[in-house]
């Protein structure tokens, strides 16, 4: 008998159908991967399973957990099932857990409701378990409250809670999209290594996940179950089409796919940027140091780095968006004012931003035509509104959208035609420089690769330069000519795109590059070569900012910073970086 | 538009029309003394449908300009505060820094005042008249909006489309305007409908204690008013307005609670 068997399983919200007849089994000791697009229904899924699906949604259908059938069953059975036969830990952790709870008194509870073991060592079982979650020091952790931990140490204790019960089935939905790349190879590593029987499901977006963990694999769409089998055999002969798109939009860090740029005249250099913030209780957190970025006509740069690395910062600074301490901005020869306010027309006009959220970034009040007719007005008042409207119509057309868009508002329209609207307008005032700020990184597989596209088309057309930021190097290697790899605000390595991939010099570019998870089964990557996550800016280490994770550190790391240097073409802050070439 | 919004504004409108209409319906007009039918219980006999008061007037006709008088000072109370709430709080959130802490300062000074006292000062230190009224309650109640307005402002103008239209370089006026004003519509508009209840107690509260309307202007506080010395003999001169009263303030705080509803749900989407 399998370990949870649904079958003919619909979700329904008033008209919607969210989920529609999905059947499938997990047997004991298995790991399933649920893959799909957002909203494809894969998380409505889990929840049903634990029976916690909103009041709104009707349910049909049957879903058995070990014989026994849990759509209909009362709330004190599904409680007694939740917390000691099946668990899950979900995307964001600090969503899950109490703010107002310390971690061990939050695990504790699990095991006094449930009277699980005797009270008295329930500290222990969960000290015990914080410890081989990973949780450095656990027994004072124990009092730790969640705000005091670092997201991934924080998904640490999620899954701890989860497994602290000995669950027969365990739920992962996207635990790790909320975290770093080190880092979620780590947490990924985790779950393999301590579920030992307990049974996975692991519903994600991203296939790399996937390919490297799970035997098996789902793959949904629009809430109907469109293919399942062996990993292997999925990834090596999809059945399906909408399959066949997923892994067709999976990058890879192998194929590059970019032209070579023909180096131009730099368009935008910063030199020597200082970007400082001070936090509440008046320390200066130190954001960037000491980083030059050029870009030239034609060209994309890529700024890849972990959260705290000073990625946007630098980049904002640049665009006057955040005040630069230090450091010098050149436009097309002219140095700019640090201040957005003292800039003169044209410079605005040159550069434009594209944000990682798309419909956060659309006034939600305003129609289509105005958010993409505003630029115009500002930068050429003699149009005339009918002019107006037809240069906004045809920008439309450019990325891919008709007129019927118009008139809409932002929240009517999907999240990849809201960044479709928000590149739209950016370019309407055909600008020199455009900076992407994690532009792709809300949106699914296949749209991210319409989006891709389109931005290497205006850039064809019209020699853009485009400054990427972003945390997947995925997307570098898809779309960069060259990258900037940054660590606690300071250049680590600056390479070529063929380059940096193919001879990483920097062992922080080979940690990222070694965690990527590649959608392959037969070479899945997502490796753990470094251990720990990235400190806080406000107390950075001594000498080289990575020797703290560094598996090749040595005295001299610690003691002194290693300057920025030249190696072939690649400039590296590395005092090892030719010894382990 | 859900239910609650339907049933208490369609309530409200009702009154509203009755109130508007109902006098000149009536032989009778809110000024005309009968001494001959002094504490008339409510009867069909001579339209006196709410009876009369202790000086033979109608009260139906004095119950229906009670309240006209009390929407109309409600309403205007409520627009006064928005106008002064709304760009004060709007001027001070946007501009922020050390504008805002002043701006905003000044508003904690107000709040430190005892409103009873500064309206008792107000009506000694000039002639007791309509205006006074509306003064009186708006000077309170923007004190609230402006707050509302400015926390609403601070975090709209982190967001990112304030965000790109500063790096576009539309004026300041335009993103205070085009940007950041409509999207506030929803909570302001939500506030209003919750501040006129408030406007209409304060302004009872007011008549009630005798500050507020004179004789033979009226309003639904001040008939309570006059009932209550005359609620043993004839208590519907209590009943009636009190009745009255207690409709409107729940049908405007359901109004209210049912438009956050319904806006909060358009803000999820």
């Amino acid at each position: 008998m399998s370990l949870l068997a649904i079958d003919k399983l619909s979700i329904r919200y008033g008209d919607s159908l969210a989920v529609a007849d999905i059947g499938f089994s997990i047997e004991k000791g298995e790991s399933v991967g649920l893959v799909g697009e957002s909203g494809s229904g894969k998380s409505q899924t889990a929840l049903a399973v634990l029976g916690l699906l909103p009041t709104t949604a009707t349910v049909a259908g049957s879903i058995r957990f070990d014989g026994q059938e849990l759509i209909g069953a009362d709330n004190k059975t599904l409680d007694q099932l939740r917390a000691t036969r099946m668990a899950i830990v979900f995307q964001d952790p600090m969503q899950a857990l109490n703010p107002f709870v310390t971690i061990g008194a939050q695990l504790q509870r699990i095991l006094l409701q449930h009277n699980i073991g005797a009270a008295k060592e329930s500290r222990e079982r969960v000290v015990e378990m914080l410890a081989r979650v990973g949780l450095p020091d656990a027994s004072r952790q124990y009092g730790a409250f969640p705000h005091e931990l670092s997201g991934g140490m924080r998904q640490r204790a999620m899954i701890a809670s989860a497994l602290l019960a000995g669950p027969d089935l365990l739920i992962a939905d996207e635990p790790t999209t909320a975290l770093d790349v080190t880092v979620q190879a780590q947490i990924l590593d985790l779950l393999e290594d301590l579920r030992e029987d307990t049974s996975l499901l692991l519903i994600t977006h991203d296939l790399g996940v996937v390919a490297g963990r799970c035997e098996r694999m789902l793959v949904v769409e629009n809430g109907r179950l469109v293919e399942q089998g062996m990993t292997r055999s999925i990834f090596a002969c999809p059945q399906h089409e909408h399959t066949t798109a997923l892994i067709k939009a999976a990058l890879r860090l192998t194929d590059s796919g970019v032209p070579a740029a023909t180096p131009g005249q730099d368009v935008l250099a910063i030199s020597g940027a200082e970007v400082r913030y001070r936090s509440k209780d008046g320390q200066v957190i130190p954001a960037v140091r000491g980083v030059n970025l050029s870009v030239s006509a034609g060209e994309t740069v890529a700024v890849v780095g972990e959260s705290g690395s000073g990625k946007s910062s630098l980049v904002r600074a640049a665009l006057g968006l955040v005040p630069m301490h230090a450091g010098r901005v050149v436009f097309c020869g002219d140095e700019l004012a640090a201040d957005l306010g003292d800039r003169n027309k044209a410079t605005r006009r040159g550069m434009q931003l594209v944000f990682q959220d798309p419909t956060g970034s659309l006034n939600p009040q305003m129609r289509v035509a105005a958010i993409v007719g505003e630029p115009l007005l500002v930068h050429e008042a003699v149009l005339s509104a009918e002019e107006r409207l037809q240069r906004v119509a045809a920008m439309l057309d450019k990325v891919g959208l008709n007129t019927r868009f118009l008139d809409r508002y932002p929240h009517e329209l999907s999240g990849g035609q809201a960044q479709r609207v928000a590149i739209a307008r950016a370019l309407i005032l055909e600008p020199r420089v455009l900076v992407c700020d994690e532009a792709v990184a809300a949106l699914d597989g296949t749209v991210r690769e319409q989006i891709l596209r389109l931005l290497r088309e205006a850039q064809e057309e019209s020699g853009l330069a485009i400054i990427f930021i972003t945390h997947d190097l995925a997307v570098v290697r898809a779309v960069s000519h060259r990258v900037l790899v940054m660590y606690l605000g300071r250049l680590v390595e600056m390479a070529s795109n063929e380059t940096l991939f193919g001879q990483p010099r920097h062992p922080y570019t080979r940690a990222l590059l070694d965690a990527v998870p590649v959608p392959d089964p037969e070479n899945a990557g997502g490796r753990t070569t470094v251990t720990g996550e990235v400190p806080s800016a406000l107390l950075p280490p001594n000498g080289c900012a990575f020797h703290p994770r560094c598996p090749h550190a040595e005295a001299v790391c610690r003691a002194e910073r290693p300057e920025a240097t030249e190696f072939n073409t690649t400039l590296v802050s590395c005092h090892r970086a030719t010894e382990l070439a | 538009m859900n239910r609650g919004m339907k049933v208490s504004g369609g309530i409200l409108l009702g009154i509203i029309a009755v109130a508007l209409i109902g006098p000149l319906l009536s032989p009778h007009d809110y000024l005309q003394i009968n001494f001959d039918n002094l504490l008339q219980s409510p009867t069909i006999r001579d339209f006196h449908i709410f009876g009369t008061d202790d000086l033979g007037r109608d009260l139906f006709v004095r119950s229906m300009l009670g309240v006209q008088i009390t929407i109309l000072v409600a309403i205007v109370a409520s627009v006064v505060s928005l106008l002064i709430g709304v760009t004060y709080g709007a001027i001070a959130g946007y501009l922020g820094g050390r504008v805002d802490a002043v701006m905003m300062r000044f508003v904690d000074t107000l709040y430190a005042l005892p409103f009873i006292f500064f309206v008792i000062l107000l009506m000694v230190a000039f002639e007791r008249n309509f205006l006074l009224i509306f003064v009186a309650i708006g000077a309170i109640n923007w004190l609230d909006m402006a707050r509302i307005v400015r926390g609403q402002t601070l975090s709209l103008r982190e967001r990112e489309f304030v965000e790109a239209a500063r790096l576009t370089g539309v004026s300041t006026a335009r993103i205070v305007f085009r940007h950041i004003a409509p999207n506030l519509f929803g909570v302001v508009i939500v506030y209003v409908t919750l501040t006129i209840p408030q406007a209409i107690l304060v302004e009872s509260f007011l008549s009630f204690l005798g500050l507020g309307i004179q004789e033979p202007q009226t309003s639904l506080g001040a008939l309570v008013d006059k009932g209550v010395n005359q609620m043993e003999g004839a208590s519907w001169m209590l009943l009636i307005p009190a009745a009255l009263l207690a409709v409107i303030l729940l049908c405007f705080n359901f109004f209210g609670d049912a438009m956050r509803d319904a806006f909060d749900a358009r803000g999820e989407k």
